[in-house]
């Protein structure tokens, strides 16, 4: 064993607490930090204090910022030894998945220092300000605009809305793409702002999913003002920032499938006690179900490996992204379908909570294709960018 | 890092690519069928192949072999597979894997270096229904005075027609059992039949084939770790017809026009391709995973085995479905290679044990 894995497990050993040491048991234990943190357990937090103490929960941001300054090899054995013993995420973040990286690599130094470390300890909730209603696939035509406050020039006033902004009402502060230049094309014209949400002028109305849970907002501006430092990269470079967070924002999509995935009672376990494995359609759905499970794992794990020196995530995210969010999507209807009668409660009583939870994740697991880019605009980015193929002028 | 190529498998494929392209070429298939060639396969080329290793790439060097892994047998075969080379490498494995997992000293020392050699060739005398199965063999094996008479029926015989010895699967009273046949043995018929992919495999009738004791290899584990083994390796020859048959069709989609624009530029086909793509980067992914679980001598080996050959069946098929579509009317004429790519993804498929079989092993496998 490698001296550092062997420093891992010692660590690991000695904090983390035994009750994060299985997985957690729906959303409710979920920890997203930010101002009004909510902790499922002492220990959860005590978990998050310990891993963000070593920039674990960052494990490969350099330590000037907070995080554990890990080289890619050093990241996967961390990531390898907090698996061997079930370990939980101590934080689910989007600044950690999406907004970081990009600070890291467009970010100034001021931002960098100002944000990253808050993120890595859980400090700050972020939330994404991307789609508008008549700017979903079509991002790019996103219409929110940005203007200089004509009497103060350091300062950017934001009117528009934003619509789907997953956990805007939780959110402390938002990344946000706002037109900056209205006489610029389509695509140049765009920046990357950021801002609190407690500004004067932003406000929140929940929408409820099918599923009945109200994990996303409509967010609307009305004069909002905002420091000029806080604008990322240049004024018009805020599509190539974009694009460069949803690649990251794809790849974590297909990672959470993966393991959500792994968390759940396998589906011969379950259809074993529904007693449906006689039926020789359902078990060979779920046979073929659990192949394509594991030959993705396996194709997580090569794109891994092979993008270990790249550092960057490429178009194989967009792979992923469907992929995985399809085949969650199947799975979840192969577990209402084992469980019938079962499959299609709504409320107590009659059900159980397990049972009711598996059809508002089998609801929920719709939304999978579409949030993060859908499955056919993913289809579209792997013909153009991966096949080459295209109308010929490219 | 199992998933990435090393440099001495790099260089193999590279070695392997361009022997392909030179020595067995979809030509050569096309032109053995239309000479209507008894033999199926260049021997000559098969000599070659064999004198670079391929025979016996994962005999140890002391019997002649290369002494190299599934890992590089992989590398090797997903490069045949580009070409379609009808070379006999398979049904050489399967010969040299149940001389390697049940055979005595003796046997290895009469068997192995011929070939390794690639002047003698062996295969596995298996199935005898209409569809793989690893069921107790119908085919009987009954003790007689120093040994066994055989008795039954064997077909799909893979490169039987020119084997020069078989291993047979038999039972004995409740058990399976595997024999070393001569091609010459009295009471063996060899009947050759041409299959749609443009190869041969052979029907064979036992009628009181004697054996000796000696001539026995093993049971059912080792008719297991032989076809698994095999299954694996096919799979891997799949992943390059796959993957070849995916990159030519990529190129007529952004080459064919109409409507006066490349018909790769129309989103009914992109999608498509994409779908392909994804499914062709998971086959990639099991084929590997369970050549080098063999090489690290694994216990999910039989799992990974189901896993290969289900989704290489599946994919194979699908790929070979949408390019005959997407190239249209040429895609249906003989004069296209597609069709050959089309023909043997529906022969590999039935190898073996296809998808649902596959499946139904792998669950019973998993214990469900
Ligand atoms: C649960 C959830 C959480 C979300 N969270 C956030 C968030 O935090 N922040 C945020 O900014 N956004 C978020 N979104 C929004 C999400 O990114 C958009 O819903 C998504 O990009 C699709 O946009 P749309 O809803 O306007 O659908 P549309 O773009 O109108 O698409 C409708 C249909 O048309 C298809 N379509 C569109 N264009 C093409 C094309 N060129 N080719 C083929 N088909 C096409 C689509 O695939 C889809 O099937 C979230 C969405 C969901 C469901």
């Amino acid at each position: 064993m490698s001296d550092f894995r062997g420093e891992v497990r010692a660590w690991l050993e000695a904090n983390c607490p035994a009750s994060m040491r299985s997985p957690c048991r729906g959303e409710a234990e979920w920890v997203w930090g930010g101002r009004r943190a909510r902790f499922f357990s002492d220990d959860a937090r005590l978990w998050l204090e310990r891993m963000a103490a070593r920039g674990w929960t960052a494990p490969t941001w350099p330590r000037q910022y907070g995080g554990g300054g890990l080289a890619p090899d050093e990241a996967t054995i961390l990531d390898e030894e907090l698996r061997r013993i079930d370990a939980r995420a101590p934080l689910k973040s989007f600044g950690l998945w999406m907004l970081g990286p990009v600070l890291l690599e467009f970010g100034s130094e001021e931002q960098r220092a100002e944000h990253l470390p808050k993120i890595v300890r859980g400090e700050i909730r972020w939330c994404q300000g991307y789609s508008e209603t008549g700017a979903g696939s079509d991002l790019a035509a996103l219409e929110t605009r940005a203007v200089r406050d004509p009497s103060d020039d350091r300062t950017w006033i934001v009117d528009g809305h934003k619509i789907w902004t997953s956990h805007a009402d939780k959110a402390d502060w938002m990344f946000c793409l706002v037109r900056t230049d209205a006489s610029a094309t389509k695509h140049e014209g765009i920046s990357f702002l950021l801002f609190d949400m407690q500004s004067p002028g932003v406000s929140v109305v929940p929408i409820r999913l099918i599923s009945g849970a109200s994990p996303f907002c409509q967010t609307f501006f009305d004069g909002v003002r905002v420091p000029a430092a806080n604008l990322v990269g240049r004024p018009g470079q805020g599509w190539t920032i974009a694009k460069a967070l949803l690649k990251h924002e794809r790849a974590l999509i297909a990672q959470a499938r993966d393991t959500a995935t792994a968390e759940e009672e396998p589906l011969e376990a379950m259809a074993r006690r529904y007693d449906v494995l006689g039926d020789p359609l359902l078990r060979d759905r779920v046979t073929q179900a659990n192949l394509d499970s594991l030959c993705f794992t396996l194709t997580l794990r090569r794109s891994a490996e092979t993008a270990q020196s790249r550092g960057q995530p490429g178009p194989e995210s967009s792979m992923q992204k469907l992929y995985g969010t399809e085949l969650n999507k199947r799975r979840k209807e192969l577990r209402v379908a084992i469980a019938g009668y079962r499959g299609i409660g709504w409320e107590e009583p009659g059900f159980a909570p397990e049972e009711l939870q598996l059809v508002r994740d089998w609801l929920r697991s719709r939304a999978n294709s579409i949030e993060g880019g859908t499955s056919e605009i993913q289809l579209n980015i792997i013909a153009r960018r991966v096949l080459g193929l295209g109308d010929g002028r490219s | 890092m199992a998933f990435v190529l090393d440099d001495v498998e790099e260089a193999m494929r590279d070695t392997a690519r361009k022997w392909t392209r030179e020595h067995a070429p979809v030509m050569q298939l096309r032109a053995l069928r239309d000479a209507r060639d008894t033999v199926g396969f260049s021997r000559a080329g098969w000599r070659e192949l064999a004198r670079l290793g391929l025979a016996g790439v994962t005999v140890p060097e002391r019997w002649g072999g290369a002494g190299l892994g599934f890992a590089a047998l992989g590398v090797v075969v997903e490069e045949l597979g580009r070409t379609l080379a009808t070379l006999p490498w398979l049904s050489s494995l399967m010969g040299t894997e149940a001389l390697l997992g049940g055979a005595s000293e003796a046997q290895r020392q009469a068997h192995l270096a011929a070939v390794c050699a690639g002047v003698r060739l062996m295969t596995l005398a298996h199935d005898e229904g209409h569809r793989h199965s690893r069921a107790l063999p119908s085919t009987t094996a009954t003790r007689s005075a120093g040994g066994f008479v055989l008795r039954g029926t064997k077909v799909m015989v893979l490169d039987g027609h020119v084997a020069d010895a078989f291993v047979v699967s038999a039972r004995d009273g409740e058990v399976t059992a595997l024999f070393v046949v001569a091609a010459g043995a009295r009471g063996l018929g060899i009947e050759r039949s041409q299959v749609v992919d443009s190869r041969n495999a052979a029907r064979l009738t036992l009628d009181g084939v004697t054996v000796r004791e000696a001539d026995r290899l093993g049971g059912a584990e080792l008719l297991d770790r032989v076809l698994d083994r095999a299954t694996i390796a096919l799979s891997a020859e799949m992943l390059g017809s796959t993957v070849e048959l995916f990159e030519r069709t990529l190129l007529h989609l952004r080459t064919r026009r109409q409507f006066g624009v490349p018909i790769g530029s129309f989103q009914a086909l992109q999608h498509r391709a994409a779908q392909l793509f994804c499914e062709i980067e998971l086959l990639r992914s099991v084929v590997r995973e369970a050549l080098v679980a063999v090489d690290e001598g694994r216990s999910d080996v039989p799992r990974l085995a189901c896993a290969a050959k289900a989704r290489a069946s599946d994919t194979f098929a699908l790929c070979a479905a949408e390019a005959v579509q997407m190239h249209g009317g040429i895609g249906v004429t003989d004069e296209l290679d597609v069709g050959l790519f089309f023909k043997r993804a529906r022969v590999t498929a039935m190898l073996f044990g296809d998808a649902p079989y596959q499946r139904d092993r792998f669950a019973r496998l998993e214990g469900y």
